[in-house]
């Protein structure tokens, strides 16, 4: 990966931070009162940090006397520096969004910084806010702070956040999955000294098959449906896993219908995403033409009079949850498919690995266990508490989003 | 084992009833004659004995998964069922084999005999050459724990699909004692051979709990009524001087209870008994809690004998003269059965009869029910007069009706995550009382577990609650924040020196979530002490 070595624009910093965030005038009062303090310790660690193979210890003790770059607030992850949160779950000034799910996501900040090809899908679930988009690799600084977005991988202008101030660099991921599905820009590893890592899914007995496998098991469900005469109802998130889903599935074997969260959500994508047609399902459609078709639904649609149309239907649900049996039975659908948008357990290990840092946090997942495990291999691991769910909406909650339409 | 793992999955994967039969029809249609008979044996819970303890099993499991010991266990606990983490856990390889259900048992049987250095090669060779939904099959029938959602009655029924014959001659055919590695399809399911019979108990009849107004039943001379006993339901079988004491679990249990052989020589061959296996200290019916001490113990001591003998309280006749009776109507079986007690042969026998309530009016019949704990019975079983003995559970003839549990409020202190479908949801919890001590200082006593009561949309709150109120961790088990109270009820009470509150509780579980009571208001272990009958 490559960054601009030098600042884009040459404006002082309180000037870029009012352009981007508008104004934050106590935030940067106090980050110039401790200015002076920060400057000497972070050179001294510095040259500590080269030597850092033999020193590592002395290193480590050196950049935990500074103040971190980001910590972890009662409203979100906060560069004190900058004045800037990433994905905050409490009304905030400046908000660097990773992705457009609810949880990373959310109403009432004053301004918006995102992936642009996440600008339309946030523009559609928030109304409208003040919102900036950027590119892949574009760096913005906000008070000598460098900001750029990388991608994810997790769904369509899914971003990791890279945040660099003064030679430091830490990496924020939002949620991530490693492999390349096919709609989102695939993940890119982020060289960093700390990563913010998400670990929905960070246990070793979550191990995911290719999507290429899954998509098979799919289609011949469906088909097999289709033969006995009945409507194969498919449950995913309506941003994110219905598109890859729709992505995936082939629409040589019927009529695709959709439920209509995910049909407004689909419209929002398809001028950046080439996806076959779909069909909304409206109180005018037939049954008769539901009948051997497929029709994709948010979960919360699970168990809803609106199913009752599709009779007689089979019922599946395309989560990386399902890997358990006994989450399957709970979810009481006819089939699970286990396909996630999330990383398995070495999809988390091979990148954290290939990011080179020492410094990991793990946020949402198993973060106790999984921060353990890191230790043991060496890393200096800790958790963090932080709002934001991984999938579990996708299993256990009615998820806000797809209660609207 | 391909195919047997794929029946699994699909089994697994359904919750229709339709599915499950048709697939498993298909199946007994397509096995092999060896393989259907150990696909009968594992859905009617004979297994063979565990070869591999299961300390070794996640320690050689744990081996091809490459990963601490620890990290495995907590992936247990989340994942909540041992042979579903192991196969979770181990690498899929390339590898493949053709083994049959049949060849993979066989080996198991085997395995039990071998070396543990012979062991650990068996599994990790084999659990490298399994796909995912073999592996977990594999580690099932190795762990011996085979739940998968299919009752025998639901296996039964797909079995006489597949072989055409008619479904309560087969659960019949299928009861007490045969082993899968020696007997023949043809033998199991197709042919009658009368030596086999010798030990074979009958289907048990079961009973609904009472739905609507008990007034609803019609005429109340047209019901037999008696007490609910509560101890071991179980069929006593006299034939050929031999005598077998089967549970309702299927498990033949002759030798926990020694004082049924006197049995032999007095209750003519050819009879079946159809009762309750009741503790009888000091001449009395005893509590359930009695009746603990027996279960579970290999060998019976002359002291244990002495002091918790057992009697059986029996209730119906199932077979007389050698001959099944079970069409018969109610009463007339009874009546054989009132004959067979009250004669002077049965006088010094632990067999006692369980008397039916002579009464004219529901509300007579109500008033008896209220008795229930006086007598140490769980309420009145409500039988129709006319009724022949079915099989299985039923509705329209039997009914139970229970009285109202003891009920108590208490503090949710513990949690645990579930098993099964509730598996990485905090569902096991336990429950604590107050107590006062001398300087009128209050503390929370635990006093009970429970694990069910509440729907799936309240567990999820409650483990979304405990997720972040989780006070300490020791293991899986939390201890959490005392704040939330549970209406718990349960059906019967005794002092207990086992349990750290002094009081051991029947079969408790949630009744309901008291949003409306604060920790303050829940019960003392004293309000608890006062619901033991003197």
């Amino acid at each position: 990966m490559k960054f601009p070595a030098t600042n884009k624009c040459s404006e002082s910093a309180y000037a870029m931070q009012m352009k981007f965030f508008g104004k934050s005038r106590g935030a940067d009062r106090t980050a110039i009162r401790k200015k002076r303090i920060k400057v000497k310790l972070h050179s001294f660690s510095f040259r500590a940090r080269t030597f850092h193979r033999r020193f590592k210890f002395t290193s480590s003790i050196l950049k935990n006397m500074r103040a971190p770059l980001l910590v972890f607030n009662d409203k979100g992850i906060y560069c004190e520096q900058a004045d800037v949160y990433l994905d905050p779950w409490k009304p905030v000034t400046n908000a660097i969004i990773t992705h457009g799910h609810a949880d990373h996501s959310r109403y009432g900040h004053r301004n918006y910084v995102t992936h642009h090809t996440n600008v339309p899908i946030i523009r559609h679930r928030l109304g409208e806010i003040s919102v900036t988009g950027k590119d892949w690799n574009e760096t913005f600084t906000v008070n000598g702070v460098k900001f750029s977005l990388h991608p994810a991988g997790h769904i369509i202008g899914s971003a990791q956040v890279r945040v660099e101030y003064k030679g430091e660099v830490w990496v924020f991921t939002g949620d991530y999955k490693t492999e390349d599905d096919g709609i989102a820009v695939p993940y890119e590893v982020v060289k960093c000294d700390t990563f913010i890592t998400e670990c929905t899914f960070g246990l070793p007995a979550f191990n995911w098959l290719p999507q290429s496998e899954v998509f098979a098991d799919i289609n011949n469900w469906w088909t097999e449906n289709q033969a006995e005469g009945k409507t194969s109802v498919l449950f995913g998130y309506s941003l994110g896993k219905a598109q890859r889903l729709l992505k995936h599935i082939d629409p040589a074997i019927g009529r695709i219908y959709t439920h209509g969260a995910i049909e407004n959500m689909t419209e929002v994508i398809r001028p950046m995403v080439d996806l076959p047609p779909t069909i909304r399902v409206t109180r005018e459609t037939k049954k008769e033409d539901l009948a051997g078709s497929i029709v994709l639904a948010p979960p919360s649609a699970h168990g809803s009079v609106w199913l009752r149309k599709m009779t007689p239907f089979v019922t599946g649900v395309a989560s990386g949850w399902m890997a358990f049996r006994g989450a399957r039975a709970r979810r009481a659908v006819d089939r699970g498919f286990v396909l996630s948008d999330h990383c398995d357990w070495y999809g988390l290990l091979n990148s954290i690995k290939a990011t080179g840092a020492e410094r990991i946090i793990a946020t949402h997942g198993y973060s106790d266990i999984f921060a353990r495990y890191l230790r043991e291999l060496g890393y200096d691991a800790r958790t963090a508490q932080t709002q934001y769910e991984g999938e579990t909406a996708e299993l256990e909650q009615i998820n806000p989003e797809d209660e609207v339409a | 084992m391909k195919d047997f793992a794929q029946l699994i999955k699909t089994l697994d994967s359904s919750n229709k009833t339709s599915v499950k039969v048709d697939a498993l029809t298909d199946y007994f249609r397509k096995a092999s004659d060896t393989d259907k008979v150990w696909t009968i044996a594992l859905l009617s819970h004979r297994r063979p004995p565990r070869p591999v303890n299961t300390t070794l099993l996640r320690l050689w499991a744990n081996e091809l998964a490459n990963i601490p010991m620890w990290l495995f266990e907590e992936s247990y606990h989340i994942v909540g069922d041992l042979a579903e983490t192991i196969a979770l856990v181990i690498p899929t390889t390339s590898d493949q084999t053709d083994k049959s259900l049949t060849e993979f048992l066989q080996e198991i049987i085997l395995l039990k005999k071998k070396t543990d250095a012979e062991k650990h090669d068996y599994l990790h060779e084999n659990w490298l050459a399994l796909n995912y939904y073999e592996r977990l099959v594999f580690t099932k029938l190795i762990t011996g724990s085979f739940r998968i959602g299919v009752s025998q009655k639901l296996m039964t029924r797909a079995l006489s699909k597949a072989v055409d014959v008619a479904e309560d001659l087969l659960a019949h055919k299928l009861m007490g004692n045969w082993d899968p590695e020696t007997v023949t399809f043809d033998a199991l399911v197709l042919t009658e051979s009368e030596t086999d019979q010798r030990s074979r108990p009958y289907p048990f009849y079961l009973a609904y709990a009472l739905e609507g107004e008990v007034a609803a039943l019609g005429n109340p001379e047209d019901w037999s009524i008696e007490h609910k006993w509560d101890g071991i339901r179980a069929q006593i079988i006299v034939r050929n001087n031999e005598l077998y004491v089967w549970s309702r679990g299927e498990e033949l249990v002759t030798d926990k209870y020694p004082e049924f052989n006197a049995f032999i020589g007095i209750v003519p061959n050819g009879t079946v008994i159809d009762g309750e296996i009741l503790p009888f200290p000091e001449g009395q019916i005893g509590t359930f809690n009695d009746l603990q001490t027996r279960i579970g113990r290999k060998t019976i001591s002359a002291a244990l004998l002495q002091k918790t003998p057992v009697i059986v309280k029996a209730y119906d006749l199932l077979e007389w003269e050698g001959k099944d009776i079970r069409n018969l109507p109610y009463e007339m079986r009874r009546n054989l059965l009132e004959q067979l007690i009250e004669s002077k042969l049965a006088e010094n026998l632990p067999l006692h009869l369980s008397e039916r309530v002579q009464l004219s009016s529901w509300e007579d019949v109500a008033t008896e029910r209220m008795r229930a704990r006086e007598l140490h019975s769980e309420g009145l079983m409500l039988k129709r007069n006319a009724s022949p003995y079915l099989v299985g559970r039923k509705k329209g003839d039997w009914w139970k009706w229970k009285i109202e549990p003891l009920t108590i409020d208490a503090v949710l202190t513990y949690a645990m995550r579930g098993h099964g479908r509730r598996s990485n949801l905090f569902t096991d919890y336990t429950f604590a009382l107050w107590q006062e001590d001398e300087n009128g200082e209050r503390e929370l006593v635990t006093f009970a577990k429970a694990y069910s009561g509440l729907t799936d949309a309240e567990f999820r709150k409650v483990d979304d609650w405990i997720k972040k109120n989780t006070l300490e961790r020791f293991g899986p088990v939390r201890s959490v924040t005392p704040v939330l109270v549970f209406e718990i009820g349960f059906e019967g009470i005794a002092f207990s020196k086992r349990h750290k509150s002094g009081i051991a509780t029947r079969f408790p579980r949630i009744l309901r979530w008291r949003h409306d009571k604060k920790i303050d208001e829940a019960n003392t272990l004293d309000d608890l002490k006062n619901m033991i009958p003197t």
